[in-house]
C-alpha cells in the first residue's frame, strides 16, 4: 500500500471533480455497510472501500469489488449521517476503474451493465429479455437462473419482443455524445 | 486650550517605521500644543510619570498620546490624566501601532501619515469637554431561571453569600433531569439523595424566594437594575393551606387520561398530582386538560377529601414583578425526540429506527426511570412492552447528536459516559443478560471517566461495537439491529429484547424566545452564546447576565455545578458595589427638535431608546420624542447616524468632534 499526496492525481480527487462532494466528509461510522442488502457478497465493506480512498490506497479501492456489487439502491445514501453520497461515490469509482482500463474483479456485472446499455441503445428502452440472452452470450452462463424463464413468461415478466421507442435519434445522440 | 502630546515608540513596535522624534517635533508646532515629547514605553512607569509630571509642570489641560491601539492602553493613559488633575475624557489616543507602523513598511510615508494622525486626536481633544462617568445604583438581588442542579447551585451560592434571590422554575417542582436520573457516574452515587438535600435547602433558605410552575414573560431595565415579571400559573391549590398529604392525589379517580412526564410517559398519573415523591414544594398541581371538574363541572373528589379546602379551582394565573441587578439563566437541556415531529422542523426523527413506533426502542431518560428504584419498575430492568426481564440489550450512541443529515452536527458529550453506566447498571442486575453498546468514538475525557468506561468493558463484559446502527425492525417480538462493526470490517445483527438510544442534547423548546425576551444571543441550535469562548464562559453580551449549565452547550452535571457557582460569583462581584459606573460616551436627545419618528428606536440593538412625553405646565401633552436609557445605551451611535433630523447626539463623539478630526486632514 502506498498512499499518494498530491491531491489532483488522486482517486480522492478524481473523486471530488466527478461527484462535487468530497471522501473527507466520511467519518466511518459504518452506518452505510450497515444497512446495505447486498453486503454479505462483498470483501471490502463500503466505508472500507472510502477509507481506502481516504487514505490513498487508490489500488485497492480501484481493484475492489464492491463498487461492482453496489447495487446502487441509495440505501446507504439516504441514511447516511454525514449526507456524504455513498452511491455517488461507488459509481464514480467504477468510472475510474474503467477509464484506466483496470482488470475488474467482477466481470460478470461489468458485462451486465454492458448487455443493459446495448439494449437502451438498440430499443430505445430496456428490454430483458434481449438483455439476459446478451449477457449470457457474454459470459457462456447458459443455465443460471433458466428455471425462472417459463414462470416469468407465463406472469408477463419477460416479452420476447422488444418495445422499440419510435423517436430512438435522440437516445443515439445521447450515446453519441457520451462517447 | 494647552495640549501636551506624548509620543510613544513602543519598544520597536512604532519606532522602527515611524520616526517618533520627527513626530513629536512636528506635534509641537500644531496650534494649541504646549508640549511635545517622545518616549520608548509610554505605558510604563516612568512613561506614565513623565505624563504626570509634565501635565503639573507646564500646566497641561489636555493630552494626546501617539501609541498602541485605545483597546490597549486607553485606560492606562485616562487614569495617568486624571491622577494629574485632568479629566480623563481630555485624553485622546493616536493609534500609531495597528493604524500605522504594523501596516506600513515605508518609514518616510509612514511618519507622515502618524503625524496626520496625531493632528487629528489634537483637533478633536480641542473639542472634548469634561465628562463624568454615569453611576447606576446596583439592585443587589439575583434572578435564577431555571430550578435544575445548575440553578439550585447558582440560588445557593448567592443566598449563602447574603444577597436575596428569586428562583423560578416553570415545571411544578425544582429538581430538573437530575431527579430523574437513577445513579451518577462515574461513582454510581444515588442521584436524588446528593440531589434532595439540595433541594430542601432551597425550600427552607430565607434568602431564597421560590416560584415554581412559574415562568418569565418579560425583562426590562439594565444590568444592576433589571425589572422581571413573572408568571405564576394557577395550580389549582392555594399553596398557603396546602399541607403536602397527598389525599386529593391519592383519591383522584383519574387514572390512566395523563402520561406521567417525570416517569418520561412510562406510567400514568392522576389530574392532581405532585411529579414525583421528594418534589419540592410538595405541593400539588391539577392538571386542567384531564381534569374531569374542568371538562364537565362534576367529580370535585379532591375537595371531599381535603380537610384543609386547599382546592382553589378558580385561581387564576398571577403575574409578579420583582426587581434584581443580575440574572442566572440556567434553563437546561431536552433530549431528541426520535419521533416524527413535524412540527419542529429541525426534528427530523428515526425512520429507520422506527420513529419511536416500537415500545421497546426508549430513550436514555426513560432506562434511567426503568433502572431507578423510585421509577415505574421499582428499580427492576423490565421491557415497557410486556414486563419481561430483557436478556439481550443493545445501546447505541449518538443518536440525534454529530448527525448532520438530522440536523445535529454537535456531540452531546454526556452519552458516552451515561451509556457505560446504563450497560453497568444492567449487567449488575441481569447476570445472565447481555449488554451491546454501539458507537463511533467513546469520549470519556473527565476525572474517573475512562476508567469508568475500561471498567464497564472488562470488569462487566459490555460488548462494544464500533459502528452506527443502520436500521432496527421487530421480528417475533425481537428488534432486529443491524450493524456493522467497522474494526473487524464485519456485518453485525443482533435480535435484542430492548434498545435503548442515547439520543441528543438539545435547546429547550422555548429557548429562543427566552433568549429574545433577555436580550442574549443563541446558535443556531438554540443554546445561549456566551460572551467570549474562552475568557468569558459565563457571562453573555448583555451586562449582568450570566448562564449556568446546559443551556449554554450539552454538559453534565460537575460542569454545570461548576458554572452555576461561577455564574454566581459574577452576580457576587456585581453586588459587591452600590454603584456601577458607567462611560458617558453614550447618546442623548436634543429634546427641543426630535420630532418624535423613532428611527432610533427601531435600529438601537440594546432597547435603549425609550418614548418620553413631554408636557406644557397645565399638563397637556404637547409631543412624545426619544429618551436615551444612559443605563442601556453601549453609545454604538446608529440612532445618531439615522437621526434625520440630527437631534440625536453621541456625547464624544458629537458631529462638532468628527468633523473637526475631518478637516485637520
Amino acid at each position: 500500500m502506498h498512499a499518494h499526496n498530491t491531491h489532483v492525481e488522486t482517486l480522492a480527487g478524481k473523486i471530488e471533480e466527478l461527484t462535487s462532494q468530497s471522501v473527507m466528509q466520511c467519518y466511518q461510522c459504518g452506518k452505510c455497510s450497515a444497512g446495505c442488502p447486498v453486503r454479505n457478497y462483498m470483501e471490502d465493506s463500503p466505508n472500507q472501500v472510502i477509507r481506502y480512498v481516504q487514505l490513498g490506497f487508490d489500488d485497492e479501492a480501484l481493484h475492489s469489488s464492491t463498487p461492482w456489487l453496489c447495487a446502487s439502491c441509495l440505501t446507504c445514501s439516504s441514511r447516511c449521517p454525514q449526507n456524504f453520497d455513498i452511491a455517488k461515490f461507488m459509481d464514480a469509482v467504477r468510472e475510474v476503474a474503467l477509464e484506466m482500463e483496470i482488470d475488474v474483479k467482477e466481470k460478470d456485472v461489468k458485462k451486465f451493465h454492458e448487455a443493459f446499455l446495448n439494449q437502451i441503445k438498440k430499443n430505445g428502452k430496456a428490454f430483458e429479455f434481449g438483455m439476459v440472452r446478451e449477457y449470457k452470450l457474454k459470459t457462456l452462463n447458459l443455465f443460471q437462473d433458466v428455471e425462472l424463464f417459463p414462470e416469468m413468461l407465463l406472469k408477463g415478466k419477460l416479452s420476447l419482443l422488444p418495445h422499440k421507442k419510435k423517436d430512438i435519434k435522440h437516445i443515439k445522440k445521447v450515446f453519441d455524445e457520451i462517447k | 486650550m494647552r495640549i501636551g502630546v506624548f509620543v510613544c515608540q513602543c519598544g520597536e513596535n512604532i519606532g522602527r517605521t515611524v520616526d517618533c522624534p520627527a513626530v513629536a517635533e512636528a506635534a509641537g508646532r500644531f496650534p494649541g500644543v504646549a508640549y511635545s515629547v517622545e518616549y520608548k514605553y509610554m505605558c510604563s512607569d516612568p512613561g506614565q510619570n513623565l505624563i504626570k509630571n509634565m501635565i503639573k509642570e507646564k500646566n497641561l489641560d489636555a493630552i494626546v498620546v501617539g501609541s498602541c491601539s485605545p483597546h490597549m492602553h486607553e485606560k492606562t493613559f485616562r487614569k495617568a490624566a486624571l491622577d494629574a488633575g485632568v479629566n480623563p475624557f481630555l485624553c485622546e489616543i493616536a493609534n500609531l501601532r495597528e493604524h500605522c507602523s504594523w501596516v506600513h513598511e515605508d518609514i518616510v510615508d509612514a511618519t507622515k501619515k502618524a503625524i496626520d494622525l496625531v493632528r487629528i486626536a489634537v483637533e478633536k481633544v480641542k473639542k472634548n469637554t469634561p465628562l463624568t462617568p454615569i453611576r447606576v445604583p446596583v439592585t443587589k438581588r439575583s434572578l435564577v431561571i431555571g430550578g435544575g442542579i445548575s440553578g439550585i447551585q447558582a440560588a445557593l451560592d448567592i443566598a449563602n453569600a447574603g444577597f436575596e434571590c428569586v428562583l423560578v422554575e416553570k415545571e411544578p417542582s425544582i429538581g430538573g433531569h437530575m431527579s430523574q436520573l437513577s445513579e451518577t457516574f462515574p461513582t454510581l452515587d444515588c442521584s436524588q439523595c446528593i440531589l434532595t438535600p439540595r433541594m430542601v435547602e432551597v425550600y427552607q433558605h430565607p434568602k431564597i424566594k421560590l416560584l415554581t410552575y412559574s415562568e418569565v414573560e418579560n425583562v426590562e431595565g439594565f444590568i444592576g437594575n433589571f425589572k422581571v415579571t413573572i408568571r405564576k400559573k394557577a395550580r389549582s391549590i392555594d399553596e398557603s393551606k396546602c399541607t403536602g398529604c397527598g389525599l386529593c392525589v391519592q383519591k383522584c379517580p383519574i387514572k390512566k387520561k395523563a402520561y406521567n412526564e417525570f416517569e418520561e410517559n412510562l406510567a400514568h398519573r392522576p389530574a392532581v398530582y405532585v411529579p414525583f415523591p421528594q418534589a419540592v414544594p410538595n405541593i400539588p398541581v391539577i392538571d386542567r386538560t384531564v381534569c374531569t371538574y374542568y371538562q364537565t363541572g362534576k367529580c370535585q373528589m379532591c375537595v371531599k377529601v381535603c380537610g384543609r379546602e386547599a382546592i382553589f379551582f378558580e385561581q387564576q394565573d398571577e403575574m409578579i414583578t420583582e426587581e434584581v441587578g443580575s440574572i442566572v439563566v440556567a434553563t437546561g437541556y431536552k433530549l431528541y425526540s426520535i419521533d416524527k415531529k413535524p412540527e419542529e422542523s429541525e426534528i427530523k426523527g428515526y425512520g429507520e429506527y422506527g420513529y419511536g413506533k416500537y415500545k421497546d426502542v426508549i430513550d436514555g431518560l426513560q432506562f434511567e426511570r426503568i433502572a431507578s428504584a423510585s421509577g415505574p419498575t421499582s428499580g427492576e430492568i423490565l421491557r415497557p412492552s410486556d414486563n419481561k426481564v430483557p436478556k439481550k440489550i443493545v445501546f447505541i450512541q449518538c443518536v440525534g447528536s454529530r448527525d448532520e443529515s438530522k440536523g445535529f452536527s454537535y456531540c452531546s458529550k454526556i452519552c458516552c459516559m451515561y451509556t457505560a453506566k446504563h450497560a453497568m447498571l444492567y449487567k449488575h442486575k441481569v447476570h445472565d443478560g447481555e449488554a451491546y453498546v454501539f458507537y463511533m468514538d467513546i469520549r470519556a475525557g473527565g476525572k474517573g471517566y475512562d476508567e469508568f468506561v475500561r471498567r464497564a468493558i472488562e470488569e462487566d463484559h459490555v460488548k462494544y461495537i464500533r459502528g452506527r446502527v443502520s436500521r432496527i425492525y421487530e421480528e417475533d417480538g425481537k428488534y432486529i439491529v443491524r450493524g456493522e462493526d467497522t474494526i473487524a470490517g464485519k456485518p453485525i445483527t443482533i435480535d435484542a429484547d430492548l434498545v435503548v438510544l442515547a439520543t441528543a442534547m438539545i435547546a429547550q423548546p422555548n429557548a429562543v424566545k427566552l433568549a429574545q425576551t433577555i436580550g442574549m444571543s443563541y446558535d443556531k441550535y438554540g443554546f445561549y452564546n456566551e460572551a467570549h469562548p474562552k475568557l468569558r464562559p459565563v457571562e453573555v453580551s448583555t451586562a449582568g447576565v450570566f448562564l449556568a449549565g446546559a443551556c449554554q452547550s450539552p454538559k453534565d452535571i460537575p460542569e454545570s455545578v461548576a458554572m452555576a457557582s461561577a455564574a454566581a460569583s459574577k452576580s457576587l462581584v456585581l453586588f459587591g458595589s452600590d454603584f456601577l459606573e458607567r462611560e458617558p460616551t453614550v447618546a442623548k436627545v436634543n429634546e427641543s427638535v426630535c420630532a418624535g419618528c423613532f428611527y432610533c428606536q427601531k435600529v438601537c440593538a440594546y432597547n435603549a431608546i425609550e418614548k418620553k412625553e413631554i408636557k406644557d405646565r397645565k399638563g397637556n401633552l404637547v409631543k412624545v420624542i426619544a429618551y436615551v436609557n444612559s443605563g442601556l445605551c453601549q453609545g454604538f451611535g446608529t440612532c445618531n447616524a439615522v437621526c434625520p433630523s440630527k437631534s440625536v447626539e453621541l456625547i464624544g463623539f458629537n458631529d462638532e468632534q468628527i468633523y473637526a478630526e475631518i478637516n485637520a486632514l
